[in-house]
């Protein structure tokens, strides 16, 4: 007789702890892989999820196989035309001849193991081992900022905070500790009854006799857990520091950013973007475009609007002192990244440079400049780049970095944002 | 007698309907099957079923893992369909079907699983003697649990690098024939006796009059250790590594024990999906005949029967090699005929069997054979005219593939011998032996692999060899042996 077993409701995903295994020792590969796909992709599917492919060999698992080589025949179905001893020239590739069966499948190029990453896994891979520089958790936040703490042990406290285990050691040295004097004031007891006993001192030794009897039942007495045992757990509240920080974000939108460089502004950004609201509740984000004057947007519009127009890049730099300083003063950790072409003319590049020196820079943790060549330029470093090298020498908070092809974008962040080994 | 259902839909009352008829069937020609059970699961737990080879309970591993990706990634693309059914070899044995299907094909999965199969897995000779189907569950549950126990106590790397070392070697860590049971102490003394016994009539005084040749003349090589070449390698590993723990001997004997549970399978695919393919073709006509599924039942079971038995030519594009199902259904189909219907080319080249009994024949060619043997025995000239099967010769001194022989009278027995021997699992595994262990000296561990026809092992020996010494903690040495006696390159991993 049969059995039916209906098991469609149950243990279901039971291969999820081995395909995160395999993520997890496939860590390497599957980074790289990641990486690569960032710099393909197209900006509004950033954030998307998606097939990785990493390389076979990468990811194999070895046995002692046959090679090609050496002399072997095989057997096939569906001959038409041959008969014995007709000479065929051999296939091209390592495949062997069409093959038989799993030989000719694996020599065919399947040479890319693909699989898809789920969206979270694909962030938690993209930012892996990212963080802040120099983010320091020294400000105190606002009073409701406050975290249970345990705080040792208590002699007061609800039962329900009891600490066992504390409480019987407790008891346990309590009883120790008195029954130890009790032993030996009966232990001399005992000398005198017995000495008293011998001399025949009948009256010394029914007193010794009784006071042993007393200290007797007194021992019996000693309770098993007394009130000064008790302990407690104790919890208390202590103030957490929370780190604020807020990341001001300058794009140069001028008419001399080309296409190609708004977008390898935009996608610089856009990681920027996905690694701080990811990463960081307590981030606040500003959004300043600038063209000859700059105006604070909304990130819709920071990366969808399109607008041109001149150069200065100083008045970016002077809205964001502007808003730092109206709403970020005290206890923030303020970040600025900027990114443009440097394209700028006349007195704006050694002003924008003594304005960040001055009063951007001692107010900042961390200025990161992205330049964003023409890759025509070649190494010719723009006036606003020689202007900021200068400042840059002197200070240490300020990181500069030139970015010409989409796929540069990736590692450059990568650089500036890299987690600081302690 | 009437149809027991029209449609596609089905319920647990129909199987269990549909169970009793096909079990009434394939009594009446005689299968011998475990008790069955069956399990009704949905797609996503096939795909979890396929990443642990069909086992229902497997220990944790990447591999696996990588499987299942693999696996749901062709199956999302629709690269792949999955499979209808997955039957294990236990006793009880299981078998899973797809809550998809329509009662058709679940009525075809369960005479194809758990009457075909299930009779192979009871009655060929292999699984009798390789596999335990009534301990197999038990023991996976084993194994799971202790793997995690290590695990948890030894942490999961270190117990993943003994598997990974162990999964490579997976092949060679299975034995081919059985190992002596060691001699009982009464045996062993009766052979003692015996043998003093046979030397006292042998006794002869003159004996002692010869010169003794001197003792030291010629260095007496130290006795070397294994006496015999090892083919299972993990089994010698477990027994005599010098470095591995208690836990991670225990862990090798897993993975060997699931090398040597899957090793039937992979012996007898053809004669196995043959078998159960024929069984479950020749119990639906039956019922059809006996009027119990209806004509539309029929054709759908008509349409995934020849879906599954199709063999494409080599060069089409979709060629996978030889479909076991095609070749193993064609083979005991021909069988029957030949027993039934002989023509003179059939009582020419098996006039054994040629007229017999068809069950008895059948019965008798599924218990005792594997693939190979089986092809060698059983593959008749008509079927290689209908598969239009032919030899390539390739070899390496040659800048053309050469065709060794086809589908004609004289090559007949040539393409049957090459095919069989491409079944056979010398030509599947290398042949790679512990040839020696340095028990005295440093420890070390030479394989030697026996190179045939001048066939090389694959850049990966390498990583295997490595794998090798994270078990045995002292030098692994490959040695390669040409067929001609002649040392070949050697593979070397030491500290």
């Amino acid at each position: 007789m049969v059995q039916l077993i209906d098991r469609r409701e149950s243990s279901r995903g039971r291969s999820a702890v081995n395909r995160e295994r395999f993520l997890r020792r496939y860590k390497a590969q599957i980074q790289q892989a990641v990486r690569r796909m960032v710099g393909e992709r197209r900006l509004a599917d950033m954030e998307q999820g998606g097939e990785v492919k990493v390389p076979t060999k990468d990811i194999s698992e070895p046995s002692f196989s046959f090679g090609h080589g050496g002399e072997r025949e095989f057997v096939l179905p569906g001959n038409r035309e041959y008969v014995a001893g007709d000479r065929i020239p051999r296939p091209d590739g390592a495949g062997g001849g069409g093959g038989r069966g799993r030989d000719g499948g694996e020599g065919d190029g399947e040479d890319a193991f693909v699989f898809s990453l789920s969206r979270e896994e694909f962030m938690q891979i993209f930012f892996d081992d990212l963080e802040l520089p120099h983010l320091a958790r020294t400000q105190f936040g606002r009073s409701e900022q406050k975290r249970s703490v345990r705080a040792g042990f208590a002699r007061t406290g609800v039962p329900a905070n009891l600490a066992i285990v504390r409480t019987l050691t407790q008891s346990l040295a309590r009883r120790i500790a008195l029954r130890g004097s009790l032993l030996r004031d009966m232990q001399a007891l005992e000398a005198r009854f017995g000495a008293a006993a011998a001399a025949g001192q009948s009256g010394q030794a029914a007193a010794a006799y009784a006071e042993l009897e007393r200290i007797e039942r007194r021992r019996g007495k000693l309770p098993f857990i007394d009130e000064p045992d008790l302990r407690y757990r104790n919890r208390a509240w202590r103030p957490e520091p929370i780190a604020r920080a807020v990341m001001f974000c300058l794009m140069d939108v001028s008419a001399s950013m080309d296409e190609d460089k708004k977008d390898l502004a935009k996608r610089f950004f856009t990681l920027l973007y996905l690694f701080l609201t990811r990463k960081y509740g307590e981030v606040d984000l500003v959004f300043i475009r600038h063209t000859e004057d700059a105006e604070e947007v909304d990130e819709d519009t920071f990366f969808h609007d399109t607008r041109s127009g001149g150069t200065v890049v100083y008045s970016a730099l002077d809205l964001a002192e502007t808003i730092r300083a109206e709403r970020y003063a005290k206890d923030w950790n303020v970040y600025v990244a900027q990114a443009s072409d440097g394209d700028a003319f006349g007195a704006d590049p050694a002003r924008s440079a003594r304005f960040l020196r001055e009063r951007v820079l001692p107010a900042t943790r961390y200025f990161t400049y992205l330049e964003l060549a023409s890759p025509q330029s070649g190494d010719r470093a723009s006036s606003l780049w020689a202007e900021y090298e200068r400042v840059a020498e002197a200070t240490d908070n300020l990181a500069m970095r030139r970015a010409d092809s989409r796929e540069q974008i990736y590692p450059v962040f990568r650089e500036l944002f890299r987690k600081e080994v302690s | 007698m009437n149809v027991i259902s029209r449609g596609a839909d089905w319920d647990f009352d129909l199987l269990e309907r549909y169970d009793a008829a096909i079990s009434g069937v394939a009594a009446d020609f005689g299968l011998d099957t475990y008790p069955n059970q069956v399990e009704v699961i949905t797609s996503e737990q096939m795909l979890d079923a396929y990443a642990s080879s069909g086992l229902p309970v497997g220990y944790p591993h990447w591999s696996y893992g990588k499987e299942f990706i693999r696996n749901e990634q062709a199956y999302r693309h629709g690269m792949q369909g999955l499979a209808y059914e997955i039957v294990i070899n236990s006793d009880p044995c299981i078998a899973y079907l797809m809550e998809e299907n329509t009662m058709a094909m679940q009525a075809l999965v369960i005479a194809h699983a758990s009457y075909g199969h299930n009779a192979f897995f009871k009655g060929n000779h292999l699984f009798r003697q390789w596999t335990q189907a009534d301990a197999i569950l038990d023991y996976l549950v084993f194994a799971r649990r202790y793997v995690m126990e290590c695990e948890e106590r030894h942490g999961a790397e270190a117990v993943e690098e003994v598997l990974d070392a162990c999964h490579a070697l997976m092949q060679h860590g299975v034995d081919r024939y059985r190992r002596p049971a060691a001699a009982t102490l009464r045996a062993e003394t009766m052979r003692l006796a015996e043998r003093e016994a046979h030397r006292e009539r042998q006794f002869n005084d003159l004996w002692r009059t010869l010169p003794e040749a001197p003792r030291d003349a010629v260095p007496r090589r130290s006795r070397s250790f294994p006496g015999d070449p090892q083919e299972n390698i993990l089994y010698f590993v477990e027994k005599h590594s010098p470095k591995l723990e208690p836990w991670q001997r225990e862990l090798v004997r897993i993975v060997r024990k699931l090398a040597q549970y899957f090793y039937p399978q992979g012996q007898t695919k053809v004669m196995n999906e043959g078998w159960a393919t024929f069984w479950h073709y020749t119990i639906m006509n039956r019922l059809h005949e006996q009027g119990r599924v209806d004509d539309a039942f029929m054709l759908e079971f008509l349409k995934s029967h020849t879906n599954v038995i199709a063999q494409l030519p080599f060069d089409s594009r979709g060629y996978g090699g030889l479909n076991p199902y095609a070749l193993g259904y064609a083979m005991y189909s021909d069988l029957r005929r030949i027993c039934e219907a002989p023509d003179a080319e059939d009582r020419a080249w098996f006039p054994d069997i040629a007229g017999s009994d068809w069950q008895v024949t059948l019965d008798f060619a599924m218990r005792n054979f594997k693939d190979e043997s089986f092809i060698a025995q059983y593959l008749s000239p008509r079927l290689m005219r209908r598969f239009h099967l032919f030899a390539i010769a390739d070899h390496d001194g040659e800048d053309e593939l050469v065709v060794d022989s086809i589908h004609d009278e004289r090559g007949y027995r040539r393409v049957r011998k090459l095919l069989a021997q491409q079944y056979a699992m010398e030509a599947q595994v290398p042949d790679v032996q512990v040839l020696r262990f340095d028990r005295d000296g440093d420890r070390s561990l030479t394989l030697r692999h026996h190179r045939h026809r001048g066939r090389p092992l694959t850049e990966a020996a390498n990583e295997v060899v490595a794998h090798l010494y994270r078990l045995w903690g002292f030098a692994v040495r490959l040695e390669t042996q040409e067929a001609d006696g002649r040392a070949g390159p050697v593979v070397e991993c030491q500290v």
